[in-house]
């Protein structure tokens, strides 16, 4: 057998949901995340943040603070690396701001004390004269020609003249020739559409523990969705060669995109550098709310022309997105995603990357997509329904599939939008009767997933049991699938091996656990470092028997002789191998470092029903069914969880999650009070269908799961409660005034 | 600042320790009893990640002052397993992946047992509203339901 | 900050009038804690009133009113086997104040004390004719609900001065109660608008009414045109369109991050409608149990 073959059925372990590793850990209480790490002489830090939107910082007094018992030291931007440019300047800034706040709860200066009390009480005596300046925080005005100026010559060279200095990045793409497709439409709708900022809300604020000493060797603890990243980061900010810097990433309380950059880590370093004592920095959550995080707010004109068949002639999508006071709106990924799920003739797409004053933008699974989708999905359903379509069948009739050119370029090898499609038609949901008041939508949703660099080793054990180690943090039972991987490799049952996640002084690169790459990337890495293991037990095998190691086959865990020919010689189980590997050779281990390119785009369809009460404008989610193309599920629980979870934070981000500004330009629901995600008595059960159409690019078929199911809801939810609402819902959240308003507007 | 001294209990063991008025009882457990399964994820009693029990009843320990529990009995995740044996609905939470992140866990295991103990057969509405002040960002709460009305279901077989 | 378990209301009071700067009490703390974590309120001198005698009692009268103390949580409102028998309205209102958790802690005498507009019980509380116990340095008060609150985050409380009781009145056969609030989720929310009514009836006309209206002015409004509204009715569809239109009137809302202006006033009579209606049927079913 060829070491290099996909495997995509007959599997023994890969498909089954086996407890997770870190299971016990989680259930009593004792594992580890960002705030539980502890270290003797730790100090406490806390930040002083900026309650402007935009403010000139005309000067900081850190005398009244310093003279606190129990400070020991306190950090302004003048602690901080210079002479930075581009992306490494920007995360800089955001997380310390040098001569201008640029949004509330911009970072000013930090302190840190012997007890969390006494810093914060230092904090409150930092003395921060500002210089109040004009303010913008929404996406178009922000465009204006009036509007403040956030940063001249922020822009690149992507953005066309006579455009506001604001506008700091423009893509355009697309194919074919969208005013003779609209030509040949029987219906063209063109609308406009806006999506306020959400936040990833994960439940487990910011939170880390750094020491770093005057000869520029240091230790980071930190919760984060990568850690080599951080090493990256925090060594350019601090000005430290990457190798000095060994970070652990501890459990992961959610991410979601979050925890994909650095905030507190930089400055707990800086404030230890200065102390000469280990600093502790935890956010609350409305530092989390205020300072982290959020994904864009947008604007959005989408035109599409359909002839009377469903055939969808022509497409254009204008894509406005607001992505805080730094560049970095995902812009071009709304627009590259927005048409995938369409084999389309004429198409094109324009995005706008528009600084406004608010917190840098951070992704959000799937980042841009869900919004653009929202609007896509949006005018579909509307022509679909002048056109007394099935909005299913009009999906179908238009779907991408392999040898479609996409909107956004390439050629799509094997895909699976329409099995979910056709799934969904076929699902009992779709038919099911509905009751006066209640609404269903439809919607198709469409992620990238991504590779990036990946190092995985797997050493055996004496006992013939296996280790893996990784480098991608484990933010949704990551750490299972790739033992069932490995297993199913190996031959050996899953609880026969255990996966770590390594810090980063233990293991070659690894990009950020993002763009849902893990189980594909480390998956993939996984499986060739324990085929590069195998080789070498076939090889031990060999020499024992004296055969060619060619002639020894790999089946359930034994080294086996290949055929008739290479001898009889009775199976050779890996314990046995293993048990005399210091004498045959050495310590048996498999490793693999690559930058996996393969990772197979993934789509999915989403059904649900709305009720709306007419009087108040309160809209009750009361069925949902995620129908999502895996490749193949490695774990199907875990699976069905991302599949769930991103409906989930798609009905709150549809329905009630949003950013309020004042007119001051400060948020006004820095708290989960007010920052309304779904509770557990706002949703229904979930439903999930599974649908596998294996990746070619990974061993096993694995697309990545997690964010693509966070793209259909918010349109296939505006699709519900337009249907039950009776009128068209342009604007999330669909909250119950907005509601409410439209409803009156309808009359 | 001076500190008070407080005598109370925690799942079960007699304990000491001195705070600072303003502490809440979530500090004191994380950072003067090294109890960290109690999680901080708001401090406004608005996530439930830092659910204990005081005197048997379900309370968010950022919302309990330290100096408060003086002669009362706290109950954290810490004490819910007996010895290696774990409780069901820890058993259960792990068999039905009810956990991702598993951040939000302990405060959703120490609500849910409390419920079970007053309610042993709660319908999934009767879940679903007690856990309102249990934030999970990961789950869509699905399995989270599933695990506690299996749960409930094995323990009434059981009793 | 100090920490203060006076074993008396006396004590407590003492302590209060002496004190300077921020003073607060100490109940179930769902407010006070919020406040002072979140650099708010940091008040210089807290007094923890639950180590007083009585504060943990629901007492049922010889005239057949209730006294709740002060330290009662609305969990034990809640499980109290005939509190809700009487007044069902007042107990619901209370239960929908946060969530399990905070139902753990929380009190009625908190949630009044608060001042906050929209506070979940104050409309029951009102609706229902409660009064609560008041002592001070000058003695002892008894004071109508709707008289603590006078903006928000403002009472009527003078330095010195503590609530030691809430007094609910006899529960008249053929009465009935009811509030409903409006939030955007199904729990966790403050009211957007928040109801409550406490209605008698003779058969099927209504005698008396009290109508408050949550979070549509600056404190919770007991409403004259809306009790006139639906009195000598039999709640048939022209006296509920006179409520909910009496309901939209009287509200004097703001907007903000939680509802506008427009949304606030026109759910205001929805509610009132939807209230009333749960209010009547419990009358008609009797009222006391």
């Amino acid at each position: 057998m060829s070491l290099d073959d996909v495997k995509t059925s007959d599997f023994k372990y890969v498909g089954t949901s086996p407890d997770r590793p870190d299971g016990l850990d989680k259930v009593t209480g004792r594992a580890k995340f960002g705030a539980d790490a502890y270290a003797p002489g730790m100090l406490h830090g806390a930040i002083v943040r900026s309650p402007h939107a935009h403010a000139k910082i005309i000067s900081i007094d850190t005398s009244k603070a310093e003279a606190l018992d129990g400070v020991k030291a306190i950090v302004t931007r003048a602690d901080f690396a210079t002479g930075l440019t581009g992306s490494n300047w920007n995360v800089l800034e955001n997380i310390m701001a040098s001569g201008t706040a640029l949004y509330d709860g911009h970072a000013i200066a930090a302190v840190a004390a012997t007890s969390p009390l006494i810093a914060r009480d230092a904090v409150k005596l930092v003395e921060v004269t500002y210089e109040i300046l004009p303010h913008v925080t929404d996406v178009d005005k922000a465009m204006a020609d009036d509007a403040p100026i956030i940063r001249a010559g922020a822009a690149d060279k992507s953005v066309p003249e006579g455009l506001h200095p604001n506008v700091v990045r423009y893509h355009e793409s697309g194919h074919g020739d969208v005013d003779a497709g609209f030509a040949e439409a029987d219906l063209v709708i063109e609308d406009h559409f806006r999506t306020e900022a959400t936040h990833q809300g994960y439940i487990e604020p910011h939170a880390c523990l750094g020491t770093l000493g005057g000869d520029g060797k240091g230790e980071m603890w930190c919760c984060t969705q990568g850690h080599w990243n951080v090493q990256k980061l925090c060594s350019a900010l601090l000005g430290l060669e990457a190798s000095q810097l060994r970070v652990t990433a501890s459990e992961i309380g959610g991410g979601f995109g979050g925890k994909t950059v650095v905030f507190i880590e930089p400055v707990a370093l800086a404030l230890s550098r200065k102390a000469n004592r280990p600093v502790k920095i935890v956010m609350s959550r409305s530092e989390v709310l205020r300072a982290s995080g959020p994904t864009s707010s947008t604007s959005m004109d989408v035109k599409i022309g359909m002839k009377k068949d469903g055939t969808i002639t022509a497409a254009k999508g204008v894509f406005r997105l607001q992505g805080g006071a730094f560049p970095s709106a995902p812009m071009e990924f709304t627009a590259m995603c927005a048409f995938a799920p369409y084999n389309l003739k004429n198409v094109k797409q324009i995005g706008y990357d528009v600084m406004a004053n608010r917190p840098k933008q951070a992704a959000y699974r799937a980042p841009g997509s869900p919004m653009g989708a929202f609007a896509v999905e949006s005018v579909i359903d509307e022509l679909c329904n002048k056109l007394g379509l099935d909005p299913i069948d009009v999906r179908l009739k238009n779907a991408s599939h392999e040898g479609t050119k996409a909107s956004y370029g390439p050629t799509f090898q094997r895909i699976g939008l329409v099995e979910t499609l056709e799934a969904a038609k076929a699902h009992p949901h779709y038919t099911a009767p509905l009751k006066p008041g209640q609404g269903r939508g439809v919607s198709c949703g469409f992620w990238f997933n991504f590779g990036g660099e990946t190092s995985v080793t797997l050493a055996l054990s004496m006992d013939g049991s296996a280790q893996i180690v990784v480098g991608t943090p484990d933010i949704g039972g990551s750490r299972a699938s790739m033992a069932l991987m490995a297993a199913e490799e190996l031959g050996i049952p899953y609880e026969n091996i255990r996966c770590t996640v390594a810090d980063t002084a233990s293991l070659g690169y690894n990009e950020v656990s993002h763009g849902s790459r893990v189980t594909y990337a480390s998956g993939l890495a996984t499986i060739k470092a324990a085929r590069a293991a195998v080789k070498i037990l076939c090889a031990r095998a060999a020499a024992k028997w004296k055969i060619d190691p060619e002639a020894v086959d790999w089946v359930d865990g034994c080294a086996v002789p290949s055929g008739p020919n290479a001898g009889d010689f009775e199976p050779m189980p890996i314990a046995r191998i293993c048990a005399s590997m210091g004498r045959t050779g050495g310590p048996i281990s498999g490793h693999y470092e690559a930058s996996p390119e393969g990772a197979g785009v993934s789509f999915a369809t989403h059904i649900v029903d709305a009720e709306v009460d007419p009087e108040t404008g309160k809209t009750s989610i009361v069925r949902y069914t995620v129908v999502q193309d895996a490749g193949k599920a490695i774990h199907p629980a875990y699976v069905e969880g991302q599949y769930q979870g991103g409906a989930a934070q798609g009905i709150g981000w549809a329905l009630n999650e949003e950013y309020v500004y004042g007119e001051d330009g400060r948020l006004q629901n820095d708290v989960f009070l007010d920052y309304r995600i779904p509770v557990a008595s706002d949703l229904p059960m979930i439903d999930t269908v599974i649908v596998e159409v294996p990746n070619p690019g990974h061993p096993h078929g694995v697309r990545g799961v997690g964010e693509t199911s966070i793209c259909p809801p918010l349109a296939a939810i505006a699709n519900a409660v337009s249907a039950a609402a009776g009128v068209r819902l342009h604007e999330l959240p669909m909250n119950p005034p907005r509601i409410l308003a439209a409803l009156e507007k309808r009359g | 600042m001076s500190k008070i001294h407080v005598t109370t209990s925690v799942n079960g063991d007699a304990v000491e320790f001195l705070c600072d008025p303003r502490e809440t009882l979530l500090d004191v457990l994380r950072d003067r009893l090294g109890l960290t399964g109690a999680k901080e994820g708001c401090g406004t009693g608005d996530c439930g990640a830092c659910s204990v029990t005081l005197d048997g009843r379900v309370v968010c320990s950022c919302l309990v002052l330290g100096a408060e529990v003086e002669g009362h009995e706290i109950g954290t995740v810490e004490g819910i397993a007996t010895g290696e044996e774990l409780h069901p609905l820890q058993r259960k939470f792990i068999e039905h992946a009810a956990l991702q992140c598993g951040v939000c866990t302990p405060g959703i295991l120490v609500a849910t047992k409390a419920l079970l103990e007053k309610n042993p057969d709660p319908t999934e509405t009767e879940v679903r509203y007690w856990l309102a002040g249990n934030l999970c960002r990961c789950t869509g709460y699905d399995k989270i339901i599933r695990a506690v009305m299996d749960t409930a279901a094995e323990l009434r077989e059981a009793s | 900050m100090q920490y203060h378990t006076p074993a008396s209301f006396e004590d407590a009071s003492k302590i209060a009038a002496k004190a300077t700067g921020i003073t607060r009490f100490l109940a179930g703390g769902t407010d006070v804690l919020v406040q002072l974590r979140a650099d708010i309120v940091t008040p210089d001198t807290l007094i923890d009133i639950k180590h007083i005698d009585g504060v943990h009692d629901i007492t049922r009268n010889s005239d057949g009113g209730w006294t709740i103390g002060v330290a009662v949580t609305g969990a034990e409102m809640t499980e109290h086997a005939d509190l809700g028998g009487d007044w069902p309205g007042l107990v619901e209102a209370m239960d929908l104040v946060g969530s399990t958790q905070i139902q753990g802690r929380a009190t009625l005498t908190g949630n009044l004390c608060n001042g906050s507009p929209a506070a979940d019980s104050v409309p029951a509380m009102i609706a229902a004719g409660a009064t609560v116990t008041v002592s001070g340095p000058n003695g002892t008060r008894e004071v109508a609900a709707e008289d603590i609150a006078t903006g928000p985050g403002r009472t009527s409380l003078a330095q010195g001065e503590i609530v030691t009781a809430v007094n609910i009145p006899p529960r008249a056969a053929g009465g009935g109660d009811a509030y409903l609030r409006f939030i955007p989720r199904t729990e966790m929310d403050i009211a957007v608008v928040g109801c409550g009514i406490n209605l008698a009836v003779d058969g099927d006309t209504i005698t008396a009414a009290r109508v408050v209206l949550g979070a549509v002015a600056p404190t919770a409004l007991l409403d004259q045109a809306c009790a006139d509204a639906i009195i000598g009715s039999t709640l048939d569809d022209a006296a509920l369109e006179k409520l909910a239109a009496a309901a939209s009137a009287a509200c004097n809302p703001i907007t903000d991050k939680r509802g506008t202006i427009e949304f606030r006033t026109k759910v205001a009579g929805v509610l009132a409608r939807r209230v009333a209606k749960i209010a009547y049927e419990r009358a008609q079913a009797g009222g006391a149990s």
